[in-house]
């Protein structure tokens, strides 16, 4: 397969990832396609990687899971904590940044 | 060569239906459902790009022990249906068409770009390429320090997940005991 194929298939589902980041008020689904956009810059990363024939960006791919995964376990911790404290789980209510 | 060919679509098309399940349903349980799916057809197109080591962690920790975090927190808020109010504004309707803009403009620059390597199956690579011996022995030399720095990060993440979600005794209310 080209490589083109799958910089498409990654540009798409980045593109859904954004879609749904922007329409959707659930914080837990917000983060759900935060992950989608960084799966789709992985498999960009993985394939170019491909192409250029070294494992460097199969690396950088791997550094990013490990940033995806702190991001999931603080967006996380502030959920249980927005629950906590019987706030609304909305991010249109979550207008204002303080604690 | 159209064996190839077949599981990419395949895997393109479970990928695609899974990132859209994320999105269209509204159900958060369902959801994490659809992205443990996208992540696992996620991982076949890694297989077919030879990155043996990324497919294997993608499947094991980030369809197994992220998912299972997510699963967790959904249970524990309830996962309630989305629409308290009903969905609108401007940014539901201006949210997808600008996605959609950027969509263009990806494809655009990926069809129009001038690298010609775009339009092969990529370098020659030996049998080597992506093993964990390969990743490993980059990560350990090459990538040192950015490794280290990872592992540092995870570490203050997990601190931070802890500090924020611990039970403040001063700013909860006058019945923390009855949430444990």
């Amino acid at each position: 397969m080209d490589i083109t194929w799958y910089l498409v298939l990654s540009a798409f589902i980045f593109v859904i990832g954004a879609a749904g980041v922007m329409s959707r008020r659930n914080p837990l689904v917000v983060l759900l396609c935060l992950e989608l956009m960084l799966n789709a810059g992985n498999l960009a990363l993985i394939a170019f990687s491909r192409m250029h024939g070294g494992e460097a960006g199969q690396v950088f791919a791997l550094i990013v899971m490990v940033i995806a995964a702190c991001e999931v376990v603080i967006g996380l911790g502030i959920i249980v904590a927005m629950y906590r404290r019987r706030l609304p789980i909305d991010v249109d209510e979550m207008s204002e940044l303080r604690g | 060569m159209w064996f190839e060919q077949v599981i990419f679509f395949l895997a393109a098309i479970g990928a695609l239906a899974g990132a859209l399940g994320v999105v269209i349903l509204r159900n958060p349980f369902y959801s994490v459902l659809a992205l443990v799916g996208h992540l696992v057809a996620l991982a076949v197109l890694f297989l077919l790009l030879h990155a043996e080591f990324l497919a294997a962690g993608q499947v094991v920790v980030y369809a197994g022990a992220v998912m299972v975090l997510y699963i967790f927190v959904v249970a524990y808020i309830g996962g309630s249906d989305e629409p308290l109010r009903p969905e609108g504004g401007a940014l539901a309707v201006f949210g997808p068409l600008f996605a959609a803009a950027i969509g263009i403009e990806l494809c655009i620059a990926f069809i129009a770009s001038g690298l010609d390597a775009l339009d092969t199956t990529g370098a020659d690579v030996g049998p080597g390429f992506g093993t964990p011996e390969a990743i490993g022995q980059l990560l350990l030399t090459r990538f040192l320090v950015p490794f280290e720095a990872a592992s540092y990060l995870l570490l203050v993440a997990a601190v931070g997940a802890v500090v924020l979600a611990r039970r403040r005794r001063g700013l909860e209310g006058t019945e923390p005991e009855i949430l444990a």
